[in-house]
């Protein structure tokens, strides 16, 4: 067994934390307060091949693996959630279905100008009656001619406002039910298709959140992503992939919160001597190193199962659940740790600890990822 | 004369040494000398000449000649070598500026032997010498010694006691002829930074350095006019440099400048790592800081814990009120 | 143009250094190793001069052991064509006199007309490769440089170099050496494809023999590793910021005879 990241993977990793020490950790808490989009670093991340880094060469990415990618997202969430969820929405849920399931004119219009960075994309699966129950699709398309006409409602797309294209899910069949189920790329400026409004967040502030609203939207039956009916299966095997991702960006909070608590036990000192020294602190460190040190080699695995070629679902959402849990205790540790400091916004933690509250939640919630595991643990019994 | 130490003048380029000289002078008579200055200047002042022999130089080599300024390093190192061939000193010695540390390194190649460079203290051991340099971001310290003379080190300036000048005494002025070699490169111009009326910062003995609680560049002039009242350099930490606050040349730190001031005074600095190698070795450190675990305080010898912006006004008036004295 | 780039690897400088067995060199074990940041921005001018040019070919040299081949594959991403790597056990305690000598050899090998260095290498501070590289070589020499152009037909560069009160320019004939000083550049991060791209590129092992050099040894050598002196303790003023003042100037004038 090998435990140990190539020579490339290593550079991949020393250049995304050179990128976000220098370039996004200065901005973060800034971005965090005004709640805003990071035009100038996703631009540069665009530009260094981070956008779409595991589509191939041939369609703008990069060709990188998956355990690249998550190295990378895990320094991005080093220093702030916003940048890798923005990265990780587009390349594992907007690029990576599209390489996968999409035609070559597709990839071409669709995915080469998403991987370069050049243009954002997103995924609209939620709705306000179908959230962890993703086969409830409300919103509806219906074919006329060489068109469907889209009408329904997308709540909770992140990257929604700022992408240029959306991968929306609807039913064209609703007798179907979840076999019922297809996937449109609706690009923005599309009659009938507009955002009103974005969603006020506990965290992740620096990142969209849209809703989407479609009024007789006519998309063309061109832009259909795979076949009509096969989009539940697009959404799951493209959630599958993305959770490694929400994973490493779980790992990543935890990691910055941890290694922001492990240089304040230094400094700061009670009854004499620095923090570090007491054994409460010690052992909340001690806690905190080796469940995210566990959290991190989940997530590593998962990525180096989809690497293989190897099914993933199960490591995917073992990861995606014991990072999101891993980041909540570590954050909120990291605040106690910190004292009275820690519960302001002078240091860091605050923000980390509003931060990891969705990584619970969003691309299955920690419920629904122990269903996963449960389903794949018992087989088809449960 | 054989078996002398060399003291290669470092000068203002208008005939006058400068007082970094009486340093490196000084500590070559610590060493036991005999010691020798070697002038490499288009032209010499008398007065310059005077204050090499009263420093304690008993000869002064001065090659005067319009080709060694504007300075070429190889031009310099090729005459120095020439000299050095024909004398044999036993060291060779310069304070460490722009011309020296690359003249210097070019003649320790063209001669053959080492070079110590940015040396903080000598000490001889036998029939060797033995120099301490700060290596590591000055966080250790490396002895080092030569394999053959003649033994070329630049000095640290503000590191070591300068020689008291002394009246009466005198070196013999020596112009030994040199053979000028043929210049390869073309000086062009030179752009005088826009002066701020203080001291050059490797140079002052008093530096104030402004970090990152200076809060923006606009505040600066606090600093300057505290410097106007004890005659300080104004540097900057990395951090205020790479927000733009000031230009990279007033930089103190490990990608600026190293440092060695009597005083140095930092406002709102916290004192990372790369600030530290450049400053460290200066002989008192006065710490102005807010945030009381700033690392800072570990090194300095008085600190105040307090905003900078309420300390800078009333320091500045204390300052002036005992100098006016 | 053919531009020859030296670098050196060196600990990054956030990394704790400890005096190792036989205290004449570091204790090497959990440092993190990094380009000195002064190469990276000759790095980063070599690739800036060849990207302006729309020609030309970027070498890296690295003197080094084993593990300094990382360093030259970092420069290989950010973009430079192929590296050389002088690997050898003769060089273990090469001086800054024998490092110029073996990257002497390679130029000749190489005839580059342009050789970029860092001002200095943040290990050991030495600062004195560049000017003895261009001793050894016979070639023109600035340390220091702020800016740098090549021109047209690349026969000359003019160089601006930080000395102390401003900057001195010269022209030098090609070929020169050059060092860079901070604020010459802001070096790149290496793109996703230049690192993907890094391990097709070559990189040259070369032993002294190869360079028809022998094993000397250095003219400068370490007799000792020393921790630092410990500062005396200071002390903390404390009191209102006017009897703080107050105190502080009374203690640098009668206790540090500081001002």
């Amino acid at each position: 067994m090998r435990l140990t990241l190539t020579d490339e993977q290593q550079m991949i990793q020393t250049m995304a934390r050179e990128f976000a020490e220098s370039e996004i950790k200065p901005v973060a808490e800034e971005l965090d307060r005004e709640e805003r989009f990071p035009h100038e670093t996703v631009k540069r991340l665009g530009e260094l091949g981070m956008m779409g880094m595991t589509i191939p060469e041939r369609w703008g990415g990069s060709g990188a693996d998956a355990v690249s990618l998550i190295v990378a997202i895990i320094e991005l969430a080093k220093q702030c959630a916003s940048h890798a969820v923005i990265l990780t929405v587009n390349n594992s849920l907007y690029c990576e279905p599209i390489l996968t399931f999409g035609t070559d004119a597709q990839r071409e219009r669709f995915l080469t100008p998403c991987a370069r960075g050049e243009k954002i994309g997103c995924f609209s699966l939620t709705e306000p009656q179908a959230g962890s129950d993703a086969a409830n699709q409300q919103t509806m398309a219906v074919r006329d001619g060489d068109h469907y006409v889209l009408n329904g409602r997308k709540i909770f797309v992140t990257n929604g406002r700022e992408a240029s294209t959306a991968l929306v899910f609807c039913q064209t069949d609703r007798a179907k039910g979840r076999n019922g189920v297809t996937a449109l790329l609706v690009d923005k400026g599309t009659p009938g298709f507009s955002v009103p409004r974005t969603e006020e967040k506990l965290g992740i502030r620096a990142s969209d959140t849209a809703e989407f609203l479609f009024e007789d939207c006519r998309v063309p039956v061109a832009n259909r992503l795979g076949e009509e009916g096969q989009g539940f299966k697009i959404a799951l095997a493209t959630l599958a992939s993305s959770r490694i991702g929400i994973a490493a960006q779980g790992v990543g909070i935890a990691t910055g919160a941890y290694e922001r608590s492990v240089a304040y036990a230094r400094e700061r000192k009670a009854f004499g001597v620095p923090i570090g020294q007491h054994q409460m602190i010690q052992w909340m460190l001690a806690d905190m190193a080796t469940t995210i040190e566990g959290a991190r080699l989940l997530t590593l695995r998962a990525a180096a199962l989809k690497d293989a070629g190897q099914p993933y679902v199960k490591a995917a959402s073992m990861a995606k659940y014991f990072a999101a849990e891993t980041a909540m205790k570590v954050t909120t540790d990291a605040i106690q740790v910190h004292g009275g400091y820690g519960y302001t916004r002078e240091y860091q933690v605050e923000r980390f600890f509003r931060d990891a509250k969705i990584t619970q939640i969003y691309e299955g919630t920690s419920q629904i990822q122990k269903l996963v595991i449960a389903r794949e643990v018992l087989g088809g019994d449960a | 004369m054989a078996g002398a130490i060399w003291c290669v003048v470092e000068d203002d380029r208008k005939g006058t040494p400068k007082k970094v000289m009486a340093e490196v002078i000084g500590e070559a008579a610590r060493l036991g000398g005999p010691v020798e200055a070697v002038w490499l200047t288009d032209k010499a002042s008398e007065d310059g000449l005077r204050e090499l022999g009263s420093w304690g130089a008993t000869k002064v080599w001065l090659l005067e000649n319009a080709a060694f300024a504007p300075y070429r390093s190889e031009v310099w190192a090729a005459a120095l070598a020439e000299l050095a061939a024909a004398q044999s000193p036993k060291a060779i010695f310069g304070p460490v500026t722009s011309r020296q540390r690359e003249a210097l390194a070019r003649l320790a190649a063209r001669l053959g032997v080492g070079i110590a460079a940015d040396s903080v203290a000598f000490a001889m051991e036998g029939d060797r010498l033995v120099a301490t340099r700060p290596v590591y971001a000055g966080k250790l310290l490396s002895k080092v010694t030569w394999a053959k003379q003649p033994w070329v080190a630049t000095l640290r300036p503000n590191v070591f006691r300068p020689a008291e000048s002394q009246a009466g005494k005198t070196a013999a002025v020596e112009r030994p002829g040199v053979k000028i070699a043929n210049a390869q490169m073309k000086f062009i111009e030179r752009r005088e930074e826009l002066s701020t009326g203080l001291p050059e910062l490797a140079e002052a003995e008093i530096v104030i350095s402004g970090g990152r609680g200076m809060k923006g560049p606009e505040n600066y002039v606090i600093l300057e006019n505290m410097g106007k009242v004890i005659g300080a350099a104004v540097g900057a930490s990395r951090a205020a440099v790479d927000a733009g606050w000031r230009p990279h040349r007033f930089q103190i730190g490990q990608t600026g400048r190293t440092i060695s001031p009597k005083l140095y005074m930092g406002f709102g600095v916290s004192g990372a790592i790369q600030h530290l190698a450049g400053m460290r070795t200066s002989k008192v450190i006065v710490a102005v800081n807010k945030d009381p675990e700033a690392p800072i305080f570990k090194i300095a010898d008085y600190g105040i814990v307090a905003d900078l912006f309420e300390v800078v006004p009333a320091l500045t008036a204390e300052f002036k009120r005992l100098l006016e004295k | 143009m053919k531009i020859l780039v030296a670098i050196k690897q060196v600990p990054d400088t956030a990394t704790q250094v400890k005096i190792g067995a036989g205290g004449k060199a570091i204790d090497t074990a959990g440092i993190t190793w990094i380009v000195s940041p002064y190469d990276e921005f000759a790095v980063e001018e070599a690739l800036r001069v060849k990207e302006k040019r729309g020609q030309g070919e970027v070498v890296a040299v690295c003197l080094g052991p084993d593990r300094a081949k990382e360093a030259l594959r970092s420069c290989l991403a950010m973009g430079c064509d192929r590296a050389i790597h002088l690997n050898d056990p003769a060089w273990t305690a090469a001086d800054t006199l024998t490092t110029a000598r073996a990257l002497a050899a390679v130029i000749k090998q190489e005839q580059p007309q342009l050789v970029l260095c860092g001002r200095q290498a943040i290990d050991d501070d030495m600062g004195a490769v560049t000017a003895q590289l261009s001793e050894v070589l016979g070639w023109p020499c600035a340390a220091w440089i702020m800016e740098e152009s090549v021109d047209a037909d690349g026969k000359n560069v003019r160089a601006a170099r930080q000395v102390e009160g401003g900057l001195e320019v010269f022209d030098l004939p090609l070929p020169a050496v050059i060092s860079a000083q901070k604020g010459l550049n802001e070096p790149r991060y290496p793109t996703l494809k230049g690192i993907m791209g890094a391990k097709k590129k070559e990189i040259k092992d070369v032993k002294a023999s190869d360079l028809g050099l022998g094993a000397e040894p250095p003219q400068l050598s370490v007799v000792a590793l020393e921790a630092l002196p410990p500062r005396p303790p200071g002390r903390v003023i404390q009191g209102d910021v006017a009897t703080a003042v107050k105190e502080l100037v009374r203690a640098l004038r009668e206790e540090a005879k500081a001002i």
